[in-house]
């Protein structure tokens, strides 16, 4: 057995040494009825690493890469040029095999590495501090609003019609267990119909409202200033959360901290990480300073050794679960380390310069695509202002015309029947995502498979 | 063509003179200090090319960024050295034995990364249609069905994060199931020696939180347990083998007192590496527990995650699962894997799903590793790492109990940890001492200061992945820094003064956090 060491005759000495006969005496403790006298029955026996591979490789390949084909999905998950030395970097075994970095004076590649994704994630969202990092997405989206309900001692959020099906649904999972009053709603397709609830959500503020929580761009790709909401928010003693699931839109748009948010979190896949089938991912978690200490999860800070050398420490722990046990700010223990790794070394390779790059890029060829698929009979674009991914209304329910595309060869976005199953106002909907990976020829064979769908 | 070496001869290095004088550049041959990228990068350079973007209207509506972000970038050489320079100035499992208690830093398996990176995995989207990603759910399937094999427990929730967001899992189907019979409870019993997440959690879910004390011999105590149990109570939280490295005796009498007032029992998984393979949850009374896939079934760590935490249930919690699920459907044409989310779940019995706690599926890429990881083990290889580990943790609480305190070594065995405390050591010497000793010897230090009823508790956890000759080192290195701290050597009190850094100052950290990087004002140009 390829990964364990020991060999018959250090066993042996080893049991002398602890004067126990055999290893059978060492759990003793536990109960007889309980200890197994062979291996688990119902699992195969150990495998060489060839014979391993073999298999994994063949479930693999029954699987739709989204490379294999034209391909627009995205809501919530992107698909982005990930440069080879990203993945170099985080495979180095002293990044990969390390540990939370609580022996900061072996850790300090670690720390400082977090510290620049701290310092990347504030300025990207326009905040002046952000957290090691999340979960996800979805998960740091709640944690927002639970920070929102500490800070303002109040109950009731209101959740955004654009807000991702699925961070809704894991918010209200959650409120149904600690009575959090959550308001949500479902967004519209019909035609001339606002780009977004937020005059609604305006109307809903009042003194119980702990917060506002938009998404932008949102579910449907749409992009709206949040300055109004800020302000009429605040004017009622109520924070504004945004949800960024696209951190790339803003090396175009204007960040949300910018525009008067309190809190913004996110999900930063896009950059550096991958689609993994929806995991692990890195949810990003930035706020003013003044509510630093209700943040959620690891903080690393600047500091001096024993030497006055600069150095970098986990900090701010008085919030965290080890130390402060049920008055924890979260129960929060592992956050997304190597994936906030390899979203800042990504961030590095592309810094400002390529960060703007990559997002006028995305944003023209998706204008591109828009363009081109709405003039296929039966297509219609809802968007007005979009950033890389937009909302068609087809002419017939949106799903089965995916599912045929798939068989077809063309992974043509997500439906929002998928995303909102039984809502039939939204069946025409299809959300598509266009990044600097989609060619002109992908565009071109969704707009023919669109239109053999449809005809 | 050679090079011209021929001023070159050889010689012996002269003796003496061995003090190291401070260098130019503070860097110490190897040992190579790095500026942060904000000393380094500039906003326009970058380190990618990117096609050009066709000329099109802005669709942006007049939200386009009018400021600059602050993001500086560095070319691929320099972005490469930069990180590379930084990843020399941490500790690895890859670089020695990482003695963590609690935490399971055994060997990762460069096979599982190779698998976690096959495309049809790695480049797969979340939302793709489930034709197209039968062999993902395949693979989320057998994992899951290889725990539940694992721990003879017949549900599991996939998709939890990791260990804490497992327990979060764990309390919410708790309390979904009681409350579902009416009967909302409001109490959950934590031992004092459980981890830091166990009591959060539950506060967390919406609990309150009571403790339980320990017994003289470090576990439960059983009778003082059974008092606590009021018809309040929803459940009590256990780790076993515990904090203390020691398997809870009473498990099975702990979970039939549970069960009598109508409550669950919660296990930390936290240390399943200590009896995977040789003994199983569901048979002790379980009826929740989340795997560590970090821990005992060897996905990396990665400098504090990402972590999976599948949790399994007990038959009476199972259908309490959250969304989504995958769902196996074997027919005459083969097998299909469903993936049940919420608009399925009122169909085929799983409208008690207690909702979604995550937008994806969980943790794929960890999924593949661990498949990785239990297909090269097998039951056989699985029974021997729990065999290993626990006698790895016996042979080093023996090696050194005569060095170093061990509170329950009289008890009986240690599990798959062995725990020490400070006492003996000289006035004003520490457990933290000892730690930074050890890193001066090349270790990675022991867990310290946990669990919290062992006085300055130093808690070793080798697991199965050392050769003996390794566990001969650390301990050797171990009796060599307590004996410093016994007899009072003040030099120790300096450690470590081989590491890239000496001691850090927390205090000054967090009396003035400093987050992120400023950049210094711009100096005020001279007239």
């Amino acid at each position: 057995m390829r990964y364990l060491p020991l060999e018959p005759a250090d066993r042996q000495a080893m049991l002398g040494v602890i004067g126990a006969g055999s290893v059978h005496d060492l759990f003793v403790d536990v109960p007889a009825a309980a200890r197994l006298s062979g291996p688990v029955a119902g699992l195969p026996m150990h495998q060489s690493e060839q014979a391993v591979e073999r298999q994994l490789t063949k479930l693999a390949r029954m699987n739709q890469a989204a490379g294999d084909q034209p391909f627009f999905l995205g809501a919530g998950a992107y698909r982005h040029h990930v440069p080879a030395s990203v993945d170099h970097i985080i495979q180095r075994g002293e990044f990969l095999t390390s540990y939370t970095p609580y022996q900061p004076e072996i850790a300090q590649g670690t720390l400082q590495a977090l510290f620049e994704f701290q310092t990347q994630v504030a300025r990207l969202y326009g905040c002046e501090v952000a957290n090691a990092s999340m979960y996800d997405g979805s998960t740091a989206c709640w944690e927002a609003i639970v920070m929102a309900r500490r800070i303002t001692r109040r109950g009731k959020a209101l959740l955004s019609a654009g807000l991702h099906p699925h961070y809704v649904s894991v918010c209200t999972t959650m409120a149904k267990f600690t009575g959090d009053d959550l308001r949500t709603a479902l967004p519209t397709l019909t035609d001339g119909a606002p780009a977004d609830d937020g005059k609604a959500l305006i109307e809903a503020i009042d003194g119980d409202t702990s917060c506002v929580v938009v998404q932008y761009p949102n579910i449907l790709g749409h992009v709206t200033d949040l300055s109004e909401i800020a302000a009429a928010a605040h004017a009622k003693g109520a924070l504004l959360i945004a949800v960024v699931t696209e951190p790339v839109a803003l090396g175009l748009l204007k960040a949300p901290g910018e525009m008067g948010a309190d809190i913004v979190v996110g999900e930063g896949q896009s950059l550096g990480v991958g689609l993994n089938f929806g995991g692990p991912y890195v949810g990003l978690f930035a706020c003013a300073d003044k509510h630093v200490r209700q943040m959620p999860g690891r903080l690393a800070g600047e500091t001096v050794d024993a030497a006055g050398q600069r150095g970098f420490v986990l900090t701010l722990s008085t919030r965290e679960q080890h130390i402060r046990r049920e008055k924890a700010t979260s129960n929060i223990c592992t956050n997304s380390g190597l994936c906030a790794l390899a979203f800042t070394v990504h961030m590095t390779l592309l810094g400002e310069k390529g960060l703007r790059e990559l997002a006028t890029l995305n944003h023209a060829l998706a204008v591109d695509a828009a363009e081109t698929l709405a003039k296929v009979p039966g297509v219609e674009l809802v968007n007005g202002p979009f950033f890389n991914e937009f909302t068609l209304r087809l002419s017939k329910a949106a799903r089965p015309v995916v599912q045929t595309m798939a068989r077809n060869g063309v992974l043509g976005g997500v439906s929002l029947g998928r995303l909102y199953p039984g809502v039939e106002t939204l069946e025409k909907g299809l959300v598509v995502a266009v990044t600097e990976t989609t060619t002109t020829e992908d565009v071109a064979a969704l707009a023919g498979a669109l239109e053999e769908a449809l005809a | 063509m050679t090079i011209n070496q021929s001023g070159w001869r050889p010689e012996a290095p002269v003796q003496g003179g061995l003090e190291a004088a401070p260098t130019f550049t503070g860097n110490k041959a190897l040992m190579l200090e790095e500026p942060l990228l904000f000393e380094i990068g500039a906003t326009d350079r970058t380190g990618v090319d990117l096609a050009e973007a066709p000329k099109v209207k802005s669709r942006l509506a007049g939200l386009e960024r009018n400021r600059p972000i602050g993001l500086p970038g560095l070319s691929e050489p320099e972005a490469v050295r930069h990180y590379t320079r930084l990843s020399r100035q941490n500790y690895a499992i890859d670089l020695g034995l990482f003695p963590l208690g609690s935490c399971t830093m055994k060997h990762n398996p460069r096979l599982n990364e190779k698998m976690a990176r096959l495309p049809g995995f790695a480049d797969l989207h979340p939302l793709t249609p489930v034709d197209g990603t039968q062999g993902a759910l395949a693979l989320i399937h057998l994992v899951g069905e290889w725990l539940k094999t694992l721990t003879n427990m017949p549900g599991i929730a996939m998709s939890p994060k990791a260990g804490a967001h497992g327990e979060l899992c764990g309390l919410l189907a708790i309390r979904a199931a009681h409350e579902a019979k009416g009967d909302a409870r409001k109490t959950i019993l934590v031992p004092e020696s459980a981890h830091g997440t166990n009591p959060a959690t539950a506060a967390f879910a919406g609990y309150a939180v009571k403790g339980i004390p320990a017994t003289e011999d470090g576990r439960v105590d059983l009778e003082a347990l059974k008092a606590a149990l009021t018809p309040d109570v929803a459940g009590v939280m256990i780790t076993n083998p515990n904090t203390c490295g020691l398997f809870e005796r009473d498990m099975i009498a702990i979970g039939e007192a549970v069960h009598a007032i109508g409550g669950y029992v919660y296990c930390d998984g936290a240390n399943f590496n200590a009896i995977v393979g040789k003994v199983r949850p569901g048979d002790l009374g379980v009826d929740a527990m989340h795997i560590n896939l970090h821990k005992t079934f060897s996905t990396p760590h990665g400098g504090g995650g990402p972590g999976s935490g599948p949790v399994v249930f007990s038959a009476a919690l199972a259908p309490y699962a959250p969304l989504p699920f995958v769902e196996k459907h074997s027919g005459p044409s083969g097998d299909r894997y469903a993936l049940v989310e919420e608009e399925t779940v009122g169909e085929e019995g799983h409208s008690n799903a207690f909702g979604r706690m995550v937008a994806f599926h969980g943790q794929m890429g960890m999924f593949v590793r661990a498949a990785a990881y239990m297909m090269s083990h097998g039951a056989d290889g699985l029974r021997q790492v729990s065999e290993d580990a626990v006698l790895s943790a016996n042979y080093i609480l023996r090696s050194l109990e005569s060095t170093l305190d061990a509170p329950f070594a009289a008890s009986g065995p240690c599990m798959h940890e062995a725990i020490f405390s400070d006492a003996g050591f000289a006035e004003g010497f520490s457990t933290l001492d000892v730690a930074k000793g050890l890193i001066d010897e090349g270790f990675h230090p022991m867990t310290m200061y946990f669990p919290l009823v062992v006085h300055g508790a130093m808690l070793i956890e080798p697991t199965e992945t050392e050769s003996k000759a390794a566990l001969d080192q650390f301990i050797g290195a171990l009796r060599s820094v307590a004996e410093r701290a016994k007899s009072g050597d003040a030099a120790l009190k300096a450690a470590p003064v081989h590491a890239p850094r000496r001691r850090l100052d927390e205090t000054a950290a967090a009396r003035k956090p400093v987050l992120v990087w400023k950049d210094p004002a711009p100096a005020i140009a001279a007239e």
